[in-house]
């Protein structure tokens, strides 16, 4: 009888390459990539059958400092080359990291229709609301009034929620988290591998050399409690450093408001219970901006549905069912054809 | 002159056909007239018939241009005849002009004393003002010049389909088929091949099949038993001696999807084809979209640019990927393709060229991306360039093109053109399986690998895919070591690296056949020197002058980046060099670069192919 040994698991110091990480000492990108080195490890990712595509950025260095296969590509196209990859080879899990700039500006358009064909990969956003590599230009995500090297007055134009973004664009899987949250990081990630189609997950990175602090108002230690909102599918919303915080829906509007559980006679049963699968939910949960509600982190929505690939296959599948036959010099006699006779 | 009515008298029928070498006929009407599936017709019932041809569709860049204007005439041009067919003929001897706009667009390439068929339906006083004529043509004396047939075809087709039950509307669009009925009698042609496409075409509406055949045969018939003009008794084009075999006509769109998927079967590869809607690129798209069951993949990416990308990604991934644009999309896809030169991964992408700067002329034919392809790229990112130089070529063209990318791990760029992509021709159809296969091995060994290790021949790099164990590599856009593969910033290393990627290019030429001499003596006196589809008008015109007894020669590159190895020394064996070019110069630059050559330019960018007349007077001028 044959003993096949199960491979031994690999840890996630396994998924690290021999290439020293170059980011700035304290850059959120170190978290973000032990979070991932975790999650591949949880997953028990295979590292042949894994490919890691990035376009232009400090995050797009990412592929270089794993074990698996990596592309590094070009400025916002990254989705597009994953695209190609997938429908070459779906069996390989492919993993897509990008920042701000590069899926939100020069690659708006990829990201979009990544979305809405629901392509399966993994989609990391890492947002700094900063250009870090090309040393601090304001980004698509920034909000105005952002000074920087070319907005010395402050920028004018209003940010794009990614969040927002994804949903518009018709993503099934949209996720939040923080690079600090190093326990819940790869939790967050293994649902978003879990997730069949494109699973969209915006990671708040500290871009400590250019943007230092932009998301402490809803990160520091002190605030943490009382400006998260961590979403649990089934659960009430409740958050708060005493867990006496919740959100409900505003009495005749469709917004959200914060109320105090024991206040106004309001108990937990007024509270919203997260629900994955509500679009409209998460759209409203997406909206919260940090100042006067929470952030909202976690799963706001996966609602699963064939992936692009999965179509393509299938369709692929009946066209060869269907077909007369495969070769090609039978279909270049197909139709009209006719004979020349030797003179 | 209204000959409808009018019978030939017994004696006269029985008269012989008046034989011809070759004849050039135009189809001439307004864009809904349904010129292009008359000429195509017309097309294969002439190739049915054994003669050789040439074809020219010629059609405006708007879908639905308001009828009646000169600028919503849509022409389609045959060139048939007993000997060899190199174009689609300089003026026609047949016009056939569905309205005053079309026979006002297409009057001045008709031969003198050439014959008209003219649709009077359409002459209404409105008509002609939309076309811009003060006073009819008919009426003038204009056509004085030419023998001119007057037909009411709209009223002649209403009449011969009525009994079949279409609105109006309907049986007015039978109008192309009576004219078509008439011309195939003209020509001596049979009608069965397109009764047979009619009822096929239209299988679910009997009744429009049946009153299409009936206009068909109306056609035929009044042709057949009227006097046409006096004592003409029709045409008669003897066969073309043409090799044996099973033949085709084929465009240059569908030699390209036919060649491109031959080609991925030939290297044992999935072939993913990405592509972004663009005129007159686009049927290379329409045709692979229905070649699924031939290992083909299509892909509608969102822009010119993801289109590039998805390609790289799919050749990353271990298929073939391959992009088809147009000069203005293939400048989107100029970075992409910079990532493709240095990450060193097969792609072919085709240009159907037109004309340009800009949207220029969408629907007009130039050549004026030779440029754009060899050194369209920011630094030094050489990559080989092919062009295919007629419908026929584009499908040996496209084989080369996937075997030169995946033998040395480049994209190819195959140049052809809006003409070479619509017009076409007859095809000796190629048995497949007698080509030879190159099958693509990929890398397998774990011993000492590193993606950039490479082939000491080819100097190609080793391609490993996702998915084998052991061979976990990261490749990108920053330089690469070339002991390592690892991203390095150091300048020797970039110096080698650069190096190596243009000394891998050059090799291309050591796999590519000699630059070859397709007619007159290989030194002497003039060579004229082309490339792309200038093939046929200037073949014909280096044929003709030396049937004059002038010494000159036709030298046609296929090959364009890198050129071939003994093509300078071959050049140099000439007095002179003229090169006929639909641009503003381009290889002739690049010959006089490369090989100091006083090559000298003859160029043209009217959106029309060269004639052999003005190719004729320029060679003749240099001898
Ligand atoms: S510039 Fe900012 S985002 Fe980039 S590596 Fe440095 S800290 Fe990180």
């Amino acid at each position: 009888m044959n003993v096949v040994t199960p491979p031994e698991p690999l840890k996630p110091k396994d998924y690290a390459s021999d290439q020293e990480v170059r980011w700035c000492p304290g850059c959120g990108d170190y978290a973000i990539l032990r979070g991932v080195q975790k999650a591949l490890s949880d997953i028990g990712a295979r590292k042949e059958n894994t490919v890691f595509v990035s376009g232009i950025g400090c995050a797009a260095r990412f592929p270089y400092y794993l074990s698996t296969y990596g592309f590094h590509t070009i400025h916002g196209r990254a989705p597009a080359i994953a695209t190609g990859i997938k429908i070459t080879n779906p069996e390989l899990d492919v993993w897509v990291v990008s920042g701000d700039g590069d899926s939100l500006s020069i690659g708006g358009n990829h990201l979009l229709h990544l979305l809405r064909r629901n392509v399966d990969v993994q989609f990391l956003l890492f947002n700094n609301e900063i250009y870090g590599l090309t040393k601090g230009q304001y980004s698509p995500t920034s909000r105005a009034g952002t000074r920087s090297p070319s907005t010395p007055f402050g920028s004018v134009d209003k940010p794009v929620s990614p969040v927002a973004f994804a949903l518009g664009a018709g993503a099934r899987f949209v996720a939040r988290g923080i690079d600090t949250m190093q326990k819940q990081l790869p939790g967050l990630f293994k649902r978003a591998h879990e997730h069949k189609g494109t699973s969209f997950v915006e990671i708040f990175q500290n871009c400590i050399v250019y943007n230092d602090g932009v998301f402490s108002d809803f990160t520091e230690k002190e605030v943490a409690a009382d400006r998260q909102l961590h979403l649990e599918h089934g659960k009430p919303m409740i958050f708060g450093k005493d867990r006496n915080l919740g959100i409900r829906l505003k009495a005749g509007a469709l917004k959200l408001e914060v109320v105090t559980i024991g206040k106004d006679s309001v108990t937990e049963d007024d509270l919203l219970v997260h629900d994955e699968k509500d679009q409209m939910m998460a759209t409203l949960l997406g909206g919260m901006n940090g100042t006067d509600m929470p952030v909202a982190i976690g799963i706001l929505y996966c609602d699963p549905l064939p992936s692009y690939e999965e179509g393509v296959s299938a369709l692929a599948a009946r066209a060869i069912e269907q077909a007369p036959s495969a070769d090609v010099n039978e279909l270049l006699r197909h139709g009209h054809t006719w004979m020349v006779e030797d003179a | 002159m209204s000959i409808s009515g009018t019978l030939k008298k017994e004696a006269t029928k029985e008269a012989p056909r008046k034989e011809l070498e070759s004849a050039v006929v135009r189809f001439a009407g307004d864009s809904g007239d349904g010129m292009q599936l008359t000429g195509g017709q017309f097309t294969l019932a002439t190739a049915s018939a054994g003669n050789d041809l040439a074809t020219f569709p010629d059609f405006p860049a708007e879908i639905r241009a308001p009828a009646g204007t000169t600028y919503g005439v849509s022409s389609f041009q045959i060139n048939f005849g007993a000997r060899g067919i190199k174009t689609s003929g300089d003026s026609f001897d047949v016009l056939v002009a569905m309205n005053p706009a079309a026979l006002m667009v297409e009057l001045k390439g008709l031969k003198t004393s050439g014959i008209i068929i003219i649709d009077i339906g359409t002459f209404s006083e409105r008509n002609l003002r939309k076309a811009g004529y003060d006073v009819s043509p008919l009426a003038d004396g204009s056509l004085d010049a030419y023998r001119v047939v007057e037909l009411d075809i709209s009223q002649l087709t209403l009449e011969a389909v009525k009994e079949h039950g279409l609105t109006n509307k309907e049986a007015l669009r039978c109008k192309n088929l009576w004219t078509l009925g008439f011309i195939y009698w003209m020509f001596g042609r049979e009608r069965k091949p397109s009764v047979d496409w009619l009822e096929a075409k239209f299988a679910t509406r009997p009744e429009v099949a049946a009153a299409n055949i009936a206009a068909l045969n109306a056609g035929h018939a009044l042709a057949e038993t009227s006097e046409i003009l006096d004592g003409f008794q029709g045409f008669a084009i003897p066969q073309a001696t043409i090799t044996a075999g099973q033949y085709r006509a084929v465009t240059g769109a569908e030699a390209i999807a036919w060649g491109l998927a031959t080609g991925c079967q030939l290297a044992e590869l999935q072939m993913v084809f990405c592509s972004y809607p663009i005129t007159p690129a686009s049927s290379v798209l329409h045709t692979l979209s229905k070649m699924t069951p031939f290992g083909v993949t299509t892909f509608q990416a969102e822009d010119e640019i993801a289109a590039a990308c998805a390609a790289i990604g799919a050749s990353y991934a271990g298929g073939l990927g391959v992009t088809s644009s147009s000069g203005p999309g293939i400048a989107l896809k100029g970075e992409a393709l910079g990532l493709a030169v240095g990450v060193e991964l097969p792609l072919v992408v085709v240009n159907s060229q037109r004309a340009g700067p800009s949207t220029g002329l969408p629907t007009k034919t130039e050549q004026s991306d030779l440029y754009q392809a060899v050194f369209g790229r920011n630094a030094d990112s050489p990559l080989c360039v092919l062009a295919a130089r007629s419908p026929a070529d584009c499908f040996d063209m496209a084989i080369e093109s996937v075997r030169i990318a995946t033998k040395f791990m480049t994209p190819v760029i195959l140049l052809t053109d809006g003409y070479i992509g619509n017009a076409a021709e007859p095809w000796l159809i190629p048995d497949v399986s007698a080509i030879n296969p190159f099958p693509v091995s990929f890398e397998i060994d774990e011993e000492g690998f590193h993606p950039f290790r490479r082939d000491p021949d080819t100097l190609a790099r080793s391609w490993a895919i996702p998915g084998k164990l052991g061979l976990e590599h990261r490749i990108g856009g920053i330089e690469k070591d070339y002991d390592s593969g690892h991203i390095s910033y150091d300048p020797q290393n970039h110096q080698r690296m650069t190096d190596v990627r243009a000394d891998k290019i050059n090799r291309i030429a050591d796999d590519s056949p000699p630059q070859t001499v397709e007619l007159g003596p290989e030194s002497g006196r003039l060579a004229v020197v082309g490339w792309g589809s200038t093939y046929g008008p200037i073949n014909r015109a280096v044929d003709n002058i030396l049937g004059e007894g002038s010494e000159v020669s036709h030298i046609h590159l296929r090959n364009i980046w890198p050129l071939a190895r003994n093509l300078g020394e071959l050049l140099a064996g000439f007095e002179r060099v003229l090169v006929p070019e639909m641009n503003a110069g381009q290889l002739v630059t690049l010959l006089r670069s490369e090989f100091l050559v006083d090559a000298e330019g003859f160029n043209k960018v009217t959106g029309q192919p060269f004639k052999i007349s003005e190719l004729e007077d320029a060679i003749r001028a240099r001898l």
